[in-house]
This record gives structure tokens, sequence and C-alpha cells, in this order.
């Protein structure tokens, strides 16, 4: 393995309700990378992005991520990735300052920490206030990267960042990848917006029926 | 960034509580539900002498049924836009969210007991001195405490499973029998119905402290796990 590999998975497989939703993944990914994961639906994406945060067992294979071996220890990777899936993890009855509040307490991030992420996401004062419930997708996003911001993630998992979004929430989106990937993140991005995503990352992974297919 | 499990519980109990205090739902749906079964057994028992001996098992009923909604409830906010699946991402430490939850159900279980025992002492007429008074409350803490840790247990348990809703009372009755046995004994001390005295009511008192001392250690040492997938 690399010095700088950041992820690591050799002959990786994960059973997903007995189907196995990996079957034998081989990916290397190095630090600061931005990696495209592409593959139609039930390819995997999703599972791999999720093996990665530590959420799925791997029952086989070699899966290294920041150097945690997920084969033994699922937990300790945790604490040093952020998952972004199809769902944003807010609690909708909350402000936006409020959930970023939250998540900063559960993480131990400071107040500045708190303002930095909030800041960076152009999350002003009047926006801040607003409760969860009433934001468009692209501001709800926006606030769960805010949220993912405060927990430091040295590895980003996006599982499809740019769905239901407005071109200039898809730009949002983009700028925002770009900023975690010069501040040192190495980030993975699942997506069916090829075209888009392909601008974004600085490598491509085809994943077919559980399996890396290509890497371009 | 390992967090102090105190730290943790602390945030996610003032979060569950804001957004009970917003969305209103314990006020809105639990308490006139639970409102509407006493004022039913009262209808459909109608004899005062009946609904002063089992006033003690009404409220104790009424709360075990507006448990299931609170538990539902709590852990609906977790699953419904993935948050709990970003806590385990977190690594945030499980026995933090664990206490936390637990102490914001002991809360919205106290309200609820507490409209629940005035109801009864104005639809059902049921009086308590100052000893039967010391027992009630100690009753109600240690059961409300065991509701609680039971709760956030077997919310968490069922909180990913297909069809939870029905899922959670199949699982939570049993398991919460005893405290319905105990508290309904202990509030019937302390109550005097039926004769027996407030001294008698202290031993349930003690099972009760038992089984929430129990589940509350059982849940922080398991927790975790359940909320695995």
């Amino acid at each position: 393995m690399a010095l700088d590999s950041v992820i690591n998975f050799v002959d990786a497989v994960a059973v997903y309700n007995g189907y196995p939703a990996l079957a034998g993944v081989t990916l290397s990914v190095s630090r600061n990378e931005i990696v495209l994961l592409q593959g139609p639906n039930g390819a995997g994406k999703s599972t791999l992005l999720r093996a990665c945060a530590g959420l799925m067992p791997v029952i086989r294979g070699t899966a290294n991520v920041l150097g945690f071996d997920l084969t033994v220890d699922r937990d300790s990777v945790r604490e040093r990735v952020g998952l972004l899936g199809h769902q944003n993890g807010l609690f909708g009855e909350l402000t936006i300052a409020e959930n970023v509040s939250f998540w900063s307490t559960v993480v131990g991030a400071s107040v500045q920490e708190q303002t930095s992420a909030m800041e960076r996401m152009a999350i002003d004062g009047k926006l801040a206030n607003r409760r969860v419930s009433e934001l468009s997708a692209g501001q709800k996003r926006r606030c769960a990267l805010a949220c993912l911001v405060v927990r430091r993630a040295e590895l980003w998992l996006l599982d499809e960042p740019h769905a239901g979004l407005d071109a200039k929430g898809r730009d949002e989106i983009d700028r925002i990848v770009k900023e975690a990937a010069a501040s040192g993140a190495t980030v993975v991005v699942a997506s069916h917006e090829i075209e888009r995503a392909q601008q974004l990352a600085t490598r491509t992974v085809s994943l077919v029926a559980g399996q890396v297919r290509d890497s371009l | 960034m390992s967090m102090s499990v105190s730290r943790i519980a602390r945030a996610v109990a003032a979060k569950d509580l804001r957004i009970e205090l917003r969305s209103r739902v314990v006020s809105n749906q639990v308490l006139p539900f639970s409102g509407l079964v006493m004022i039913m057994f009262a209808f459909a028992l109608d004899n005062d002498d009946v609904l002063q001996r089992v006033a003690g098992g009404l409220v104790w009923l009424a709360t075990l049924f507006s448990l299931f909604i609170l538990v539902q409830r709590t852990f609906a906010v977790e699953t419904y836009d993935g948050a709990l699946d970003s806590l385990r991402v977190a690594g945030v430490n499980p026995q933090g969210i664990f206490v936390g939850k637990s102490v914001a159900l002991f809360v919205q279980l106290l309200a609820l007991e507490s409209v629940l025992f005035l109801s009864a002492i104005v639809l059902y007429r049921v009086n308590v001195d100052g000893s039967g008074l010391v027992l009630l409350v100690t009753c109600v803490l240690c059961a409300s405490a065991g509701l609680a840790f039971v709760g956030t247990l077997y919310g968490g348990l069922t909180a990913g499973a297909r069809g939870r809703e029905t899922l959670l009372p199949l699982l939570l009755l049993p398991v919460v029998a005893p405290v319905l046995i105990c508290a309904t004994r202990a509030t019937e001390s302390a109550l005097r119905s039926g004769g027996v005295t407030v001294g008698e009511g202290w031993p349930w008192v003690g099972v009760l402290a038992v089984f929430a001392a129990v589940f509350g250690l059982g849940g922080l040492l398991s927790f975790g796990s359940l909320i695995e997938e």
C-alpha cells in the first residue's frame, strides 16, 4: 500500500441482505484525489461508499481506509470520514445554525470551526435561522456539507451530491468539493451526472456488478 | 476527537426536547390520546368505587400505550433524514446517544404522567396524602426511568427494521409488563386503594429501581451493537 494511499481495497467482498453488493473490488485512491464512481444502478457505488465509511462489513479481501483495516475494525475510521448519502442527516424541526451546532457539539468542534464551516457554505445570519424543513434541496445540501466540514473529515464520501439540485446548487457543490480537496481532503463521488462530475474529478472509476471495470 | 458521554448526552437530550417543543407531538397528539383513554375508562366503568380501586392501573396502562407513540416518534426523528446513520458514521459514542435519548424520553414521560395523575384525581376522585405522595413521586421517577431506558433500547433495536410500527409494541409490551405490575401496585399503596398501606408499596418501588438499573446498564453496554446494521 502506497504511503499516501487513503483507500486501498483488494478483492474486497461485502454482502448486503445476502447479496454480494461488492464482489471483489480492487481500488486504490491517493490523498487529495477527487475520484468519480460511475456505473448503472445496483453496480455497488453506494455500497462501496458505505463500506469505506465503516458502515458495511467487508467479509473477504483487503480493505484499508486511512490506514485502518476495515475487516478487523470498522469503528476507528468513522471519526475521520464524512459520508453524505442520499439523505442529509439533518433534523427538520431545527434551524441550520442549530443543526450545525448539534453536530459541532457531538464531534467536539469549536465555535470558531462552526462559524467557519457556515461561512464556507455561504450560510448567512438570515438563512442560518431558518428551519431545515423550510429549505430548498440545495440549501439542505449546503447545511449537510457544513455539518460535514465541522467534522474535519479527511475523506469525503459523497453519494449523488448533485441529485435534486438546480444549476446554481450544483455549481455550489462543485465549488465546495474543490475547496475540500484543495484544503487536504480526499473526495470520492458517486454520481449519475457523468459530464459534470468528470469535470470535477481527477479520475473516473467504473463499477459494474460489484466490481471495478476500469479506472481512467 | 472523542467526546465525553455526558456532553453528547446533553446535546442529544437538548436536541430531542427542542424538536418536541417545536413539533408539539406530545402536547397535540400523545396527551389528547392518553386523556381520551382515561375518559373512556371513566365512562366504561362508571362506578366511583371501582374507578378509585383501579385508578393506578389505568394511569399506567395509558402511560404504556403512549410510550409506544413516544418511542416511535423519538426514533422517527433520527431515521427520517438518515441522522442515525450520520451519527454512526461520525463515530459519535453510542452510550451518549442512549443516555441523551433516554433523558429526553424520561422528561416527556414525566410530563405525560403528571397530566394523567391530575386527570385521575379529577375524573376518578382519588386522594393522596403526604406519605402517599412521597411514595407516588418515587414510583413515578423509578418507573419512568425504567420505561425510558427500555423504550430507547427497543426503539434503537427496531429503528431500521421493516414494519417497526407494529414490531415495537410486540417486542416492548412483554418487557415492560413488570413495570406495569409494580407501578400499579405501588400506586395503589400510595392512593390506599382497596385498604393497602403506603408501606406495602415500597418493595414494588424497589423492583422498579432494579428494573431501571438493569435496563440502564444493559442499554449502555448494548446500544451501540443494536443500532449497527
